[in-house]
């Protein structure tokens, strides 16, 4: 990635033009799960699904490990990678956990306490610097 | 003529349809949510608007990157519920105003705002959530909608200012239409969230109390607000609060608040509401 002013806002992945050129077809097999017959066929056999679609091995894998930051990294969006997460059954909340690499439980309990803290969240040079 | 009278901002949060429609709206978890919107929804059913203007984002379920408007208007008779994954929410359809939205269409583009057209468009949490709110769980919803679309999914979405004018713009639409109409315009999504990544669940207070008071009180200056302050400060997904400058921007220039509920968590988000009546 090349340096943009947004690019020190720790944990995040701003989906721009350049994110949306390299997931272009990660997204488009996330979209694809919006209908059954395709939820069913790619719970049937993921990689033959995936294969369907013209995305790198890495994107592949990523969506086979269920790396949902890595998904995003290479270029998904999370409102097309949440469309896995509904094919396996899962809420917004319980990625969300997975994404900021805590339990769901930790995960709920921080939202019920006002959610994570902006201090020390918004730049990577503060999180640096101390 | 029509005339806009009243602004609606509120978040859209997913979770917050789906547990009005699973049954668990009086769980201890959801009840303080829905308990805010109380007095608004007695307000809008006192007021009876004919139209309902409901800016809000699609989420990848109409439009996914194939096509990505910036501003969409929808001129269709009626809008069904989109299926997100699990089925359509339970919800009426959303009917249309069809001769509005086409002027509205007409006049925003030769007032320089280049709208796109939007003859068949499934509708989302982003409309219904809101819709639910106000309206509650009815047969039929009680007025007419004129869905418009932002993008704010694709980096960069429009900017407040150019949401804010927009607002005006469609001010001056809805004013040149002839009939008698009672119009209000809803501005939705928001407020801080972030969905996505490792600083998932991001909140700021702080931001969003600044961002209400100002909204009420001085809308021109938080119109120039750049986007890296919604995201950084209140979440990648923050950035949908820009909608709600559209809303503003369709207002008087003074406002009467008339109702305000904040509450955080409804999920991954902090939820923000207000009613806002012209003052001149």
């Amino acid at each position: 990635m090349g340096d943009k002013p947004y690019h020190d806002i720790p944990g995040t992945v701003l989906f721009d033009a350049e994110q949306s050129r390299r997931g272009y077809h990660l997204n488009m097999f996330c979209m694809s799960l919006m209908k059954a017959d395709n939820r069913a066929a790619f719970k049937a056999d993921e990689r033959a699904y995936l294969d369907r679609y013209p995305m790198t091995e890495a994107q592949k894998q990523s969506v086979l490990a269920r790396d949902w930051n890595g998904m995003l990294q290479l270029g998904g969006n999370i409102y097309f990678t949440s469309k896995i997460a509904a094919t396996d059954g899962l809420s917004f909340q319980q990625i969300a956990a997975k994404m900021s690499g805590v339990s769901q439980a930790e995960y709920a309990e921080m939202m019920l306490k006002g959610g994570r803290s902006i201090e020390g969240n918004r730049s990577s040079k503060e999180v640096a610097g101390g | 003529m029509a005339r806009i009278t009243a602004g609606i901002a509120t978040s859209h949060v997913p979770a917050i349809g789906a547990a009005l429609d699973n049954g668990r709206a009086g769980d201890d978890y959801w009840r303080p949510v829905f308990a805010g919107y109380e007095a608004s929804k007695r307000w809008i059913a006192g007021k009876r608007p004919d139209v309902a203007i409901v800016v809000f984002n699609d989420h990848a379920s109409a439009f996914s990157l194939e096509l990505i408007p910036t501003f969409a208007i929808g001129c269709a008779e009626a809008f069904a519920p989109a299926d997100e994954g699990w089925g359509p929410r339970p919800v009426p359809v959303v009917k249309g105003h069809a001769e509005l939205a086409w002027h509205m269409a007409e006049h925003l583009i030769l007032d320089e705002f280049d709208m796109t057209i939007v003859n068949k468009m499934d509708v989302d949490h982003g409309l219904t959530v809101p819709l639910s709110l106000l309206f509650g769980q009815p047969q039929e919803w009680p007025c007419r909608v004129i869905p418009l679309a932002v993008n704010v999914v694709q980096y960069p979405p429009p900017t407040g200012h150019r949401c804010y004018m927009l607002g005006k713009a469609i001010r001056r639409a809805v004013e040149s239409f002839a009939e008698d109409l009672d119009v209000v315009i809803f501005g939705t999504g928001g407020m801080s969230h972030q969905l996505q990544g490792p600083r998932a669940g991001l909140i700021n207070r702080a931001f969003d109390t600044d961002f209400l008071d100002r909204l009420v009180a001085d809308p021109v200056s938080l119109a120039r607000a750049p986007h890296l302050d919604y995201v950084r400060e209140a979440g990648s997904e923050a950035i949908e609060l820009v909608m709600w400058l559209v809303m503003r921007g369709a207002l008087d220039d003074r406002v009467r608040e008339t109702h305000r509920f904040y509450h955080v968590p409804a999920s991954n988000t902090a939820v923000g509401h207000l009613v806002l009546e012209n003052a001149g």
